[in-house]
């Protein structure tokens, strides 16, 4: 090879963990074969998704450059930007579909939960790392008012699916901190309690959802239907699938929101039992990696982190998959690195980014 | 701020602790997402494999050719049209009102179309297309494709459509096909016949449309079709042929059906013509008329009104559901029947006086003639139709004898033609004058019977049966509209072969005796000499006149001081050629009067028609002169 473009590679590929890297290509080679049957093989959509995909990456390279101290720098000021915009969308948001999430700045809207996705769990570790050499009940008192803040604003837009990740995000520092598990249980115990309560201030359409799940049939032209022709899509896939833009559900429209939320269904009507648990593998696989790579990170602000963000992707195709396969509520979650469009890829490329950063920066001090 | 060295190792082994918690926890949960995913993709294949193909696979019927109805010389009556349709998809609408105010912009939407796609709307039950409109105009197709972009959910499709080319012409034999209502679904039903019907959306309501619907509604083919969600078809996958219906050809002669209506002049009436050999209806003609191509697709319920609230009845099938007191017509039947039980011999004569008086009662019977015919036998009261002869005869015979002789000419039976609807007539005798009316029979009922009035009731239908059993000396073919079924497929050919309904047998003397009476009538003297005059032919023929309303003792009928409803119907029954009968009829002209004036001259058009092939036009016009 041009011993310049070997350098040049290598330039490239020097911040980056290449298993990770491998598991994160093979997945997104997937995403894409399956993105464009299920965009009815229309070019300029899957190549939209190709640009998504190269914006991500570079977003994902550029962070990896970046050293865990200076990303934990931006946390406060991600964290207060983040609030302070799901402040004015619940002041000044647009409506879409009857949730109050889009803000419009100057010629383009934002969606702010997705930055909280990442700042929020920053936040906590930020705080809690700052405090790591005595570490009290009272520290976790905050850092659970620190979740709770970007949570409820989320909550009331109404976007239970965002708010369940950030919830999630939040949680995984607080777990990994050392939450004791008596006060995991005992939260459990007061979530389960408060139910009823949380029911009463349910919308319509997320109570209907919920008693979609525990029975499609009800309705299954409407809160139903979703959930019926996923199902259909995914049973008839069999072990192995009726062949990659050969899925009837898909293609003959049966299968709603196809290529964003419903994508792992035409996957799995596509590529049968078999290509679904090559996926399932694949995002266990990219897990156990961040995990991994969590368990050698340095300061206990890369290990938070590096913990949260594995398991924040875990959670992102957990509760995809199993809305999709009807064990979950239709929450408006996408399938990371399948479904299609662009803000969620960039927010996974950020993620990873970090990751990264926290894999090169292994075994290197953190200055305070 | 430094964790000293122990502090470290105690917080990350609690750390990497609760990482390999989590990793458990992670590989539990997708090994619970992965045996949902085995039960559903593989113990539950079938089930969603089933539900997705059905999804996916619909059956689209496609419409056979229903069969063509032809008359005898192969004058097609009823074929099928190609018809543009405008047709909606309610499951592809959100808003039904303002689709159908756009597309009221672009085809023109008459308040009865609208009137008839709710109806539909309301009937439909699946997701089907509903039709909004058919028989577009070539202007109307080509505004709708030119705006077809702006209407979602509007498709335009072409059907075939039955349609009847002759107009209002036949009408009553044809009948008419209609779209498939509720009632005719639930019928249907109750036959087990729904699949035969699938992918048909008309049915023959009447006449030999809906006598010989099995043969011409043909067997829908059918596409398997891919479809999407919408129900919209992406790409066939199999197909298979629809079998068109039967080709019936019918025995009437269309060309003397139209003579035969053109005859009428806008009267009220039947023709009923037999072909006495065979049974072959050769014309059945109903005046006034309706167009069957208006309930092809519906009938707009004003049409509806009108035909069915007019005065002169167009819909009712006159020949078969007019029942009428027969008159002087049946002075024929009862002549023949005085021969044949012995009651009179054709010498014996009796003297006309003007009127008939029962023994023992005051009460005149009237003669038409005031003045009496005389002295008249039994061949000169048929030629100049003399009542005061039957009245006695009746009385002699007695009406179980006249009921009896009169069930061997079908009186009072309904002749069992091939379309629905006929009435059975009325042959009175005690007992159903017991049943009827709890009430015994009165001498005076039998002298009304003698003249065919009183209760008996016959249709022209029956008439012209009777003619045509005097035509062909006893043997009774029964009248039939259809002649053969052609299959199209097999080209097989199946006739419907002129049978017997009965044989009756006479004296060949008394029968000849009768029929050269009969021709008497047509002659020089005889009530229908004038409609009779010039013929190549001899006829053998018998006016007529049906009382509308009674007369009162001593009072005069004229027809001029009477309204048009009430005045008498004119009768006039035939066949010719009197010695090698070709055609045996009935005419009834309703309130026409003169059967001799106004009937024969219908039924001599006709038969110059079907014996020479004489168009009429230059024959002489019915005078008034003759009576009777």
């Amino acid at each position: 090879m041009n011993p310049q473009l070997l350098r040049f590679s290598r330039f490239l590929l020097r911040p980056l963990d290449p298993q990770l890297l491998s598991l994160l290509g093979v997945l997104s080679l997937i995403g894409l074969i399956t993105l464009y049957s299920a965009v009815d093989e229309s070019l300029p959509r899957w190549s939209a998704q190709v640009l998504n995909f190269g914006a991500a990456l570079l977003c994902m390279w550029l962070v990896a450059q970046v050293s865990p101290s200076r990303i934990a720098a931006l946390a406060v000021p991600l964290y207060l930007v983040g609030v302070l915009l799901l402040v004015a969308v619940a002041v000044n948001g647009e409506v879409v579909n009857g949730a109050r999430r889009w803000l419009h700045v100057g010629v383009t809207r934002i969606q702010p939960s997705e930055l909280v996705k990442l700042a929020t769990p920053m936040m906590i570790a930020w705080y809690l790392h700052r405090h790591q050499e005595d570490l009290r009940a009272h520290h976790f008192v905050v850092g659970t008012v620190l979740l709770a803040l970007p949570l409820g604003l989320v909550l009331r837009q109404p976007d239970l699916g965002t708010a369940m990740l950030i919830g999630a995000a939040g949680f995984y520092v607080l777990f990994l901190a050392g939450l004791r598990y008596r006060i995991i249980l005992l939260g459990l115990l007061g979530a389960l309690a408060s139910l009823p309560v949380l029911w009463s201030v349910m919308h319509d359409y997320q109570r209907k959802r919920i008693l979609t799940l525990l029975d499609p049939t009800e309705d299954p032209l409407g809160a139903g239907y979703h959930t019926i022709q996923a199902m259909i899509a995914v049973g008839s896939g069999g072990l192995t699938g009726k062949g990659w833009t050969n899925g009837t559900q898909s293609h003959l429209d049966f299968l709603p929101e196809r290529h964003t939320d419903f994508i792992f269904a035409v996957f799995a009507e596509e590529f049968g039992m078999v290509g679904a648990v090559v996926v399932i593998g694949l995002i266990i696989a990219i897990v156990l990696r961040g995990l991994r790579i969590a368990s050698n990170a340095s300061g206990l602000f890369s290990r938070l982190i590096a913990g949260s963000l594995s398991l924040s992707f875990f959670t992102y195709a957990a509760v995809n998959i199993g809305m999709v396969i009807g064990v979950l509520p239709v929450v408006g979650v996408p399938l990371p690195l399948i479904s299609y469009g662009g803000t969620s890829l960039v927010t996974m490329g950020l993620g990873f980014g970090v990751l990264m950063s926290i894999h090169r920066h292994r075994g290197m001090l953190v200055s305070h | 701020m430094k964790l000293t060295t122990r502090q470290e190792i105690t917080r990350n082994s609690q750390y990497q602790a609760r990482l390999q918690i989590a990793a458990v926890f992670i590989v539990v949960v997708f090994l619970v997402l992965i045996g949902r995913l085995t039960v559903l993709q593989t113990v539950q294949y079938d089930y969603y494999h089933t539900l997705a193909e059905s999804n996916r696979i619909s059956l689209v019927p496609s419409q056979p050719n229903r069969g063509l109805i032809t008359d005898r010389n192969g004058i097609v009556l009823a074929e099928n049209r190609a018809v543009y349709t405008v047709e909606i998809y309610p499951k592809e609408i959100d808003d039904l009102q303002a689709t159908l105010r756009n597309l009221g912009g672009v085809i023109d939407l008459s308040e009865s179309d609208r009137r008839r796609f709710d109806k539909r709307l309301r009937e439909s039950r699946n997701f089907d297309s509903i039709a909004v409109k058919s028989f577009l105009t070539d202007a109307e197709v080509a505004r709708f494709s030119a705006n077809k972009f702006r209407l979602k959910g509007v498709e335009l499709t072409t059907h075939l459509f039955r349609s009847y080319p002759m107009g209002t012409t036949a009408a009553h034999i044809l009948g008419h096909v209609g779209r498939i209502s509720p009632q005719d679904k639930a019928l249907l039903e109750s036959r087990g016949q729904t699949a035969a019907y699938r992918g048909i959306e008309s049915i023959g309501k009447d006449g030999v449309e809906k006598t010989y619907e099995t043969d011409l509604r043909g067997v829908a083919g059918y596409a398997q079709v891919e479809t999407d969600a919408a129900g919209r078809g992406v790409r066939t996958i199999a197909r298979k042929a629809s079998v068109p219906g039967n080709k019936l050809r019918l025995a009437v002669d269309i060309r003397l059906q139209k003579i035969g209506e053109e005859a009428f002049g806008g009267r009220r009436g039947a023709v009923v013509a037999i072909d006495p050999a065979t049974g072959d209806i050769l014309a059945l003609v109903s005046q006034p008329s309706f167009d069957p191509n208006a309930f092809v697709d519906g009938i707009d319920p004003a049409i509806w009104r009108e035909l069915n609230q007019s005065l002169d009845k167009p819909l009712t099938n006159r020949p078969l559901r007019g029942a009428y007191p027969p008159g002087s017509t049946i002075k024929p039947f009862m002549a023949l029947a005085a021969l044949e039980t012995g009651t009179r011999s054709p010498e014996r004569t009796i003297v006309d006086p003007g009127f008939y008086t029962l023994p023992g009662q005051g009460h005149q019977y009237r003669c038409w003639k005031t003045e009496g015919h005389g002295s008249v036998d039994l061949h000169r009261s048929v030629v100049v139709s003399c009542d005061t002869y039957y009245y006695g005869l009746a009385v002699e015979m007695g009406i179980e004898k006249t009921h009896d002789f009169l069930a061997r000419f079908n009186f009072g039976k309904a002749s069992g033609i091939d379309i629905e609807g006929e009435r059975s007539g009325l042959n009175p005798n005690e007992a159903w004058k017991r049943a009827r009316f709890k009430d015994k029979w009165y001498a005076g009922d039998t002298v009304s019977a003698g003249i065919g009035q009183g209760y008996v009731l016959a249709t022209p239908m029956q008439l012209a049966y009777a003619a045509a059993v005097l035509a062909n000396r006893g043997t009774a073919f029964r009248p039939h509209l259809a002649k053969e079924i052609v299959d199209l497929q097999s080209g097989k050919v199946r006739r419907i072969e002129p049978k017997p309904a009965y044989v009756t047998h006479f004296s060949d003397d008394n029968l000849d005796r009768v029929r050269e009476a009969m021709v008497g009538v047509t002659q020089p003297g005889g009530t229908a000499a004038q409609a009779a005059a010039g013929a190549p032919y001899r006829i053998a023929g018998k006016t007529g006149t049906a009382q509308v309303i009674g007369m009162k003792q001593g009072q005069k009928y004229k027809e001029s001081e009477v309204d048009e409803r009430h005045r008498d119907h004119a009768w006039f029954i035939a066949f010719a050629p009197a010695d090698d009968p070709k055609i045996a009829l009935a005419v009834l002209v309703e309130n026409g009067g003169h059967g001799g004036s106004v009937a024969a001259p219908i039924a001599r058009k006709m038969m110059d028609w079907w014996i020479l092939g004489k168009a009429p036009g230059a024959e002489p016009t019915a005078g008034e002169g003759a009576a009777h």
